[in-house]
């Protein structure tokens, strides 16, 4: 079970957006219960997130109460509620790479990015969260950086893929300031 | 029986015909088969690929590039087989680029099959040896994945020309009561990791009467550490659909649905087109082969949600609604998607169908044992050197399994523990390697069978730690309908999170155990009732190392971090290498006066980098639990 969300503010012209995808989405499925996930990840796939808006549009096309859909969006993993980053990082948590260093290298990215799992860089350049298993036990530990999936990922390799998109990694000194922010 | 047998026969032979004849054709060339499941891709085998295709084609041969599916050896991804008429097909690992561009140079125009690199050879010869000659052969007998990793799971030719779809032609002849009584009488089991008889499932869904039916094949695999099912859907997506259109043919259903994760992109791709080409060829769709059978399938994304795999909860998001189970009875098989009777079968277990039926009752009951006939499936994971996807009868021993197919552990540490089951299943030590792999007895050992991820755990491993990190784990999954799964599971993790890090009090073992049996006892559903399954095995057979947590402070696994320290032996580091200095993400690593380096604690996050970077030449840095001999050791600075 997820926590609460804060819907961030839309972009402009955003709303258009939403609106165009959400309607995209209701002419290919018909506007029944049974066709409720596939919906939202139709829209979803359209803009990225689920933003607020689209669920209220949804709910109303199919003549739902919108805290239901926003209760069945929490429910299922797959669904987020906030924008990604330009580059989504996915750390998988799978067991294979939990136990050899997965928890390691999430909180590299952490250190890194300065922010925590589950969240967006202020620049909106990288987000940043866990994945259950991606299904690449042999390779562990696995971050999949936008779709592509890294292998055998240790503290140096993070800053590697970090630098391949054009991100400075901080000096040690200033990374060594917001020592003790790793999760546990 | 429905329709003409023997036009239905023809119907069939004259496909098989077609296909044979195609891929004879293509094979009458060289073929490079390049693995290209999700964990080949992730290896890199797609550039593997364009590297043999531009080879192939900057020499201008006749010799084709496609895509199979996953070997089952993923240690030594990305794999390529390369068959060439007048030699023996050979397996190549560990590819890359350089080396796909000269093996086509040497092997396809100077006709030497560089043996330096193969791995395998598939057929038997007189210069390299065959899977049968390597101990995992000797173990692995495959059923369910016997065509992965060989044929191109985004043409249905190549899976037709192996005999595929013999099965539903036949069973198409006879009364779909025959079918069923086939399944009953080979005493299948879903490998779902219930192992309840799919026979009698299949049986409560005819006795439920006529009228719209369903089968739903679940591929929603949410257990951490497992891919077995993706790895099928993947690499032989056909068999699986054959044997859900003879499970739909025996219970009289018309329409049917593939429930896969979302997680798993390219699984959906492939079965979809997997879907189109049968539809093509007559074999889905209306009056499939001319019989007047017919059965439709499609695909439903599940979202990402663990119960989901429930088979009551399952249902429930197929029909828009959160993925809560129900209780039961009433049983799916009588009253499941839509309020009709619904066969819910794991991947696996529809894709063991086609072969019993091919080969015959007999043949599938002599494999395994009396009550566990057939094979296990496992995705063998961890510390064990030979990682993959392994097939091994049902019987044989998890030493052999750890030992023989997986041989033994990596990189020479010590084993410890493995991990069957996921978070429904159990840590089982040394001592319990020797029983048999099937659902009843390792359910009596504490673990089950679950659906077949094994994590092979060795001594740096900490128990307390891997108990914590199922338990976090279904405690996030938990879908809160019972109060014992939502809150017990939330106190129990509590409790192991103190625990490791070295909050623990004496008392919390008892709280413990005393917390599981409720949680098991208070919860509707498998997901709850399994819960306490980790730490009830690591606390049966590893008492010592939780109490090495909570009354000494120490991790004896040297994993948990508030109890570990990061030191550098003075004796052991060399002044001239600032390797690890380098490699420090926060700057603690300094050069000491005397040119030594050192650990400025305050500093350190440990992220373990120094340790790995450090040259095996000194093997300098070393962690010390509990950190209160960090004193000792500095005390004793020359």
């Amino acid at each position: 079970m997820r926590k609460g969300v804060v819907f961030l503010p839309l972009l402009q012209g955003e709303e258009e957006l939403i609106r165009k995808s959400v309607d995209k989405a209701l002419r290919k499925h018909e506007a029944t219960r049974e066709n409720l996930i596939p919906i939202l990840l139709q829209v979803q796939e359209a803009l990225g997130y689920l933003p607020g808006l689209a669920m209220e549009q949804i709910a109303a096309a199919l003549k739902m109460p919108a805290v239901e859909v926003y209760g069945l969006a929490t429910f299922y993993n797959q669904f987020r509620l906030h924008p990604p980053g330009k580059h989504q990082v996915k750390v998988c948590m799978g067991t294979a790479c939990y136990m050899v260093g997965g928890r390691i290298a999430l909180e590299c990215f952490e250190r890194r990015l300065g922010i925590k799992e589950g969240e967006t860089t202020p620049d909106r350049e990288f987000s940043l969260e866990r994945v259950a298993c991606v299904g690449c036990c042999t390779m562990a530990p696995v971050v999949v950086v936008d779709e592509h999936v890294e292998g055998k990922v240790t503290p140096t390799r993070v800053d590697g893929i970090l630098l391949s998109f054009g991100k400075a990694i901080a000096s040690g000194a200033e990374a060594a300031g917001k020592k003790g922010e790793g999760a546990s | 029986m429905r329709g003409n047998a023997a036009a239905v026969q023809e119907r069939y032979l004259k496909l098989k015909a077609g296909a044979d004849a195609r891929v004879k054709a293509l094979y009458s060339e060289p073929v490079i088969r390049v693995g290209t499941a999700t964990c080949g891709i992730a290896a890199g085998a797609l550039p593997v690929k364009e590297a043999f295709a531009r080879a192939v084609e900057e020499k201008g041969l006749p010799a084709k590039v496609i895509e199979v599916g996953c070997m089952g050896h993923c240690y030594a991804e990305p794999l390529a087989i390369i068959s060439r008429p007048g030699f023996p097909s050979l397996c190549y690992g560990y590819l890359d680029a350089e080396l796909a561009a000269r093996l086509v140079e040497d092997f396809l125009i100077n006709d030497d099959p560089c043996y330096e690199f193969a791995l395998v050879a598939l057929e038997p010869n007189d210069v390299f040896p065959t899977f049968s000659d390597f101990p995992r052969g000797v173990y692995e007998q495959k059923i369910v994945l016997e065509h992965c990793g060989f044929i191109d799971p985004g043409d249905i030719d190549h899976y037709i020309a192996r005999g595929g779809y013999g099965a539903l032609a036949a069973a198409l002849g006879k009364n779909p009561a025959e079918v069923l009584e086939a399944v009953k009488a080979s005493h299948l089991r879903g490998r779902g990791g219930a192992g309840f008889p799919a026979g009698l499932k299949w049986e409560a869904a005819v006795k439920a009467g006529s009228g719209e039916k369903y089968v739903i094949c679940n591929a929603d695999e949410g257990d951490p550490g497992a891919f077995m099912d993706r790895g099928i859907l993947e690499s032989c997506p056909h068999q699986v659909i054959e044997g859900m259109l003879l499970c739909a043919y025996a219970v009289g259903a018309e329409k049917g649905y593939f429930y896969i994760r979302a997680e798993y992109p390219l699984a959906v791709e492939r079965v979809r087109r997997a879907l189109e080409q049968a539809r093509e060829k007559g074999l889905l769709g209306k009056d499939i082969l001319g019989s007047d059978f017919s059965c439709e399938l499609e695909i439903f994304q599940g979202s990402g949600a663990f119960v989901c795999g429930e088979a009551t909860a399952l249902v429930r998001s197929m029909e828009g609604k959160m993925g809560i189970p129900a209780t039961r009875p009433p049983r799916l098989a009588e009253a499941g998607y839509r309020g009709r009777p619904t066969v819910l079968n794991n991947v696996k277990t529809f894709a063991y169908v086609p072969p019993i039926l091919n080969r015959g009752v007999e043949w599938f009951r002599s494999i395994g044992t009396e009550d566990n006939p057939g094979t296990a499936v496992f995705s063998l994971v961890g510390k064990v050197a030979h990682t993959g996807l392994v097939e091994v009868p049902m019987g044989t021993t998890l030493r052999q399994l750890i030992y023989d197919v997986g041989e033994g552990l990596a990189n020479g540490k010590a084993f410890k523990a493995v991990q069957i089951g996921g978070p429904s299943g159990g840590c089982l030590p040394e001592s319990a390697l020797d029983i048999p792999i099937d659902f009843d007895s390792l359910q009596e050992a504490g673990a089950i069978m679950g659906s077949g991820g094994l994590v092979v755990l060795d001594e740096d491993d900490c128990m307390v730690a891997i108990a914590r990190y199922f338990l976090e784990f279904t405690q996030q999954e938990s879908c809160g309908k019972c109060t014992f799964c939502r809150l017990g599971t939330k106190h129990m993790l509590d409790i192991l999170t103190r625990i490791t890090e070295g909050r623990g009090e004496p008392q919390d073992l008892e709280i413990l155990e005393e917390l599981a049996e409720e949680v098991r006892a208070g919860s509707l559903c498998n997901l709850g009732a399994t819960a306490p399954n980790p730490v009830l095995t690591t606390l049966r057979y590893f008492r010592d190392e939780y109490e090495a947590h909570i009354f000494e402070k120490r991790c004896p696994a040297l994993m948990c971090k508030e109890l570990i320290v990061y030191y550098i032996e003075p004796q052991r580091c060399s002044k001239l290498c600032n390797v690890c200095v380098g490699s420090c993400p926060v700057e603690a690593i300094y050069t000491r006066e005397d040119g030594l380096k050192a650990i400025d604690q305050e500093k350190c996050v440990k992220c373990d980098n120094c340790l790995k970077t450090c040259p095996p030449d000194y093997n300098a840095v070393i962690k010390l639990s509990p950190p209160g001999l960090l004193a000792e050791k500095e005390g004793k600075r020359p």
